[in-house]
């Protein structure tokens, strides 16, 4: 029985890996089931949208290190954040105006939307790949561990070491105060309410004088800043690689489907569930159990219910279970 | 005047064609995916024996022009095409390469055997090469991961590490290594506490790197690529904790690996197939005049498949496979004069007068069995950032 031991290894293996993979869903998938809300279609270019803004981060990044301008301590990343968010936005104000406004006038069923959006997905991965390229960048900077794990076990003496990364820190934080701003927006300001009135009933909303060519306009613009946000903390937590992006829409389509589409809460909850269950069915649990009962009954095996390969498998298990079982999800979405 | 300048290039070029017929040979290998980064002084090497035998001009079958194809290394599909475009555009008549074992495998079978077109691989390391249907057409100047294997566990029994955890990438390259290591490992008395694959071009290990902390083992073998997973595995464990120590196959060795993790890989062990002889100095001579850096992993293997290409040509006396193919054996292999790097001339003189050769070159080249090098290794360790040389095996 090594109680602390276990509980360092379940922290270090599972929970903190967990909690930081779950931010950057959550805040995915409050982007996919904003637009979702109130433009009224699953916006397939989500994943590349991340994958074109985190690209601009990176540029910023680049070109504030070589002016001589860092974050110090913080990753430079931080600082290119908010220029990455408003070039990305531009351009898809621009998508809008060109391309989902034609369709929008017109009343477009939502297979049509999200047809389109597919077909926006592919310019953005075109663009994306001519301009950074498709290999991997790292653009991680400032101090890299918090919490060194070697150093954690001289100052415990325990047999399991604890890490935290700095990024993981960072990420866990901004996405706390990106939720609250959200929730504060959406139920405190007039803006935010004549939002959720707009996705409630676009014709009474109408009628009350909301302006819908603005609602929509805010919306998209929220939306790209929590969708750069989520992909520039994915690639200083992890790495930058276009088609990671467009992957992540899956895990992130089904966090906000799981939680109910359309329900801000149910994203973040939705984002934390496919985590966790990626990463509770894929770990092998033999290190912690060997802590937890006594020596004879270690166990032989791994306790690994999947093998790490399977990671995708699980969430598209939990979307069609969610689906088949509660359709609207947790939180009662659409 | 740069129209002229173009225009007298231009002519001056197809004068030279003209009296000597181009002899295409294919150098097919990666130059984007996993093995990016080593790739441009592969084709180099390779490059530079084709060059030198042009410049020797006892050369009689003609000119040999390089032409370069994109084996991509990881997607087969791909590399078989741009293989298959060389042969039925360009008209290769041999071809150096591929260099990842699954691709190689697919364009061996795919393009290869149709078309009869010979092939020497610089480094497809895959056991399952050796007795793959090759109607006599494929060599490598690699040695296979059978070899390896018995390399990696020599070196790992010998430091009394008898417990480790392996992580391969999940390919022929990969699979076939671990599998030949567990073999030989287990032979010599060692445990191997999981053996797990990962997938390449992830941007997070987290998941690979636990199961294989919680499985334990004294050591990481990580048996990937470079530019790949196999960083990214190294990262994860270093992040987390969970290892601090790591053994290298070949496809891990790169100077943009100690880039990437820094100081933290000291104390790293590996080994890649490399041999300490008069050859090997004389190739890295040879690379670093033409700008290039003669250690890079497989330089020197890319070099010795064109030289041999070039040799066997001459000594049958015809640019067609099915005839230069029944050479090579004889030419890399004892008795005759040995011949190094930067002694082609040398060669192509001794095949003219009908004198036999024993081709060394820049690995000490020796085909064993199917047509493939008997090899020799470079074990390394990591000390200051820097790859030092421990032994050679």
């Amino acid at each position: 029985m090594d109680i602390l031991n276990a509980l360092v290894a379940f922290l270090n293996f599972v929970f903190i890996p967990g909690l930081a993979y779950g931010s950057q869903l959550a805040l995915g998938a409050l982007a996919l089931t904003l637009v979702y809300a109130v433009l009224r279609f699953s916006n397939f270019a989500h994943g590349d949208t991340m994958a074109f803004g985190t690209m601009w981060v990176i540029l910023i990044t680049w070109l504030l290190q070589s002016v001589g301008i860092t974050g110090g301590v913080l990753p430079t990343g931080l600082i290119a954040l908010p220029f990455g968010i408003a070039i990305t936005a531009a351009f898809v104000l621009a998508t809008d105006r060109v391309v989902y406004r034609f369709y929008r006038t017109q009343k477009a069923a939502p297979i049509i939307l999200v047809i389109v959006s597919t077909g926006i997905m592919f310019v953005m991965n075109g663009l994306t790949r001519v301009i950074i390229g498709p290999a991997e960048q790292n653009f991680a900077d400032g101090a890299r561990m918090i919490l060194a794990p070697n150093d954690f076990k001289e100052w415990s003496g325990l047999a399991e070491g604890l890490a935290l990364k700095q990024t993981t820190l960072i990420t866990v934080i901004v996405a706390a105060i990106c939720v609250a701003a959200l929730f504060w927006f959406l139920q405190r300001t007039r803006t935010g309410k004549s939002m959720r009135a707009y996705s409630d009933n676009e014709d009474l909303a109408l009628l009350s004088g909301i302006n819908p060519e603005r609602m929509v306009a805010i919306t998209w613009i929220i939306a790209t800043a929590l969708a750069v946000i989520a992909g520039t903390l994915y690639g200083l937590d992890k790495s930058y690689r276009p088609f990671i992006y467009f992957q992540l829409l899956l895990p992130m389509a089904a966090a906000a489907v799981v939680g109910g589409l359309g329900s801000p809460l149910g994203a973040i909850a939705g984002g934390f569930i496919i985590a966790f269950s990626e990463v509770f069915v894929t770990y092998a649990w033999k290190k912690v159990v060997t802590y937890l009962v006594s020596a004879d009954m270690a166990p032989e095996g791994l306790l690994q219910l999947l093998s790490t390969d399977y990671k995708f498998a699980v969430s598209f298990t939990i979307l069609i279970l969610v689906l088949l079982v509660m359709p609207t999800g947790i939180f009662k979405g659409k | 005047m740069k129209k002229l300048l173009l225009a007298t290039a231009s002519v001056a070029l197809m004068a030279g064609a003209a009296y000597a017929e181009d002899v295409k040979i294919g150098v097919v290998l990666g130059y984007t995916g996993p093995l990016e980064s080593i790739t441009p002084t592969m084709a180099g090497s390779a490059e530079m024996a084709l060059a030198e035998v042009n410049a020797s001009g006892k050369f009689a079958l003609g000119n040999l022009v390089p032409v370069r194809a994109d084996s991509t290394c990881g997607d087969a599909a791909a590399g078989t095409a741009a293989a298959e475009r060389v042969v039925t555009a360009e008209g290769i008549k041999a071809m150096v390469g591929a260099d990842c074992s699954g691709v190689t495998g697919a364009i061996l079978q795919n393009v290869a055997r149709p078309n009869g077109i010979g092939m020497i691989s610089p480094s497809a390391t895959s056991p399952a090469l050796s007795s793959a249907e090759d109607d006599g057409l494929f060599f490598r100047t690699a040695p296979s991961d059978a070899r390896q294997g018995e390399v990696m566990a020599d070196i790992l029994t010998g430091k009394g590490i008898m417990n480790v955890a392996v992580t391969y990438t999940n390919n022929d390259y990969g699979k076939g290594l671990a599998d030949s290591f567990a073999a030989a490992f287990a032979a010599k008395g060692g445990t191997i506490t999981l053996n797990a694959p990962h997938e390449d071009g992830k941007a997070d290990y987290a998941a690979e790197v636990g199961a294989l902390a919680s499985a334990g083992g004294d050591l990481l073998v990580v048996a990937g690529y470079v530019d790949q997973g196999g960083k990214g595995m190294i990262q994860g464990s270093l992040d987390a904790g969970a290892f601090s120590k790591f053994y290298l196959v070949d496809g891990m060795y790169g100077d943009s690996l100690i880039e990437a993790i820094g100081a933290p890989l000291d104390g790293t062990i590996g080994a890649l197939p490399g041999i300490d002889n008069e050859g090997s100095a004389k190739f890295k001579e040879l690379a670093a005049a033409a700008g290039m850096d003669g250690t890079s992993a497989f330089a020197p293997e890319s070099y010795d498949a064109a030289a041999l290409i070039a040799m066997a040509m001459a000594a049958a006396g015809s640019t067609e496979s099915k005839d230069w193919t029944t050479k090579v054996m004889d030419l890399a292999n004892a008795p005759g004069e040995v011949i190094l790097p930067g002694e082609l001339a040398k060669a192509l003189e001794l095949i003219a007068a009908g004198t036999d050769i024993d081709y060394v070159g820049a690995t000490g080249v020796e085909l064993v069995g199917p047509g493939e090098s008997a090899g020799s290794y470079r074990e390394y360790e990591v000390k200051g950032g820097a790859f030092e040389t421990v032994q050679y095996r």
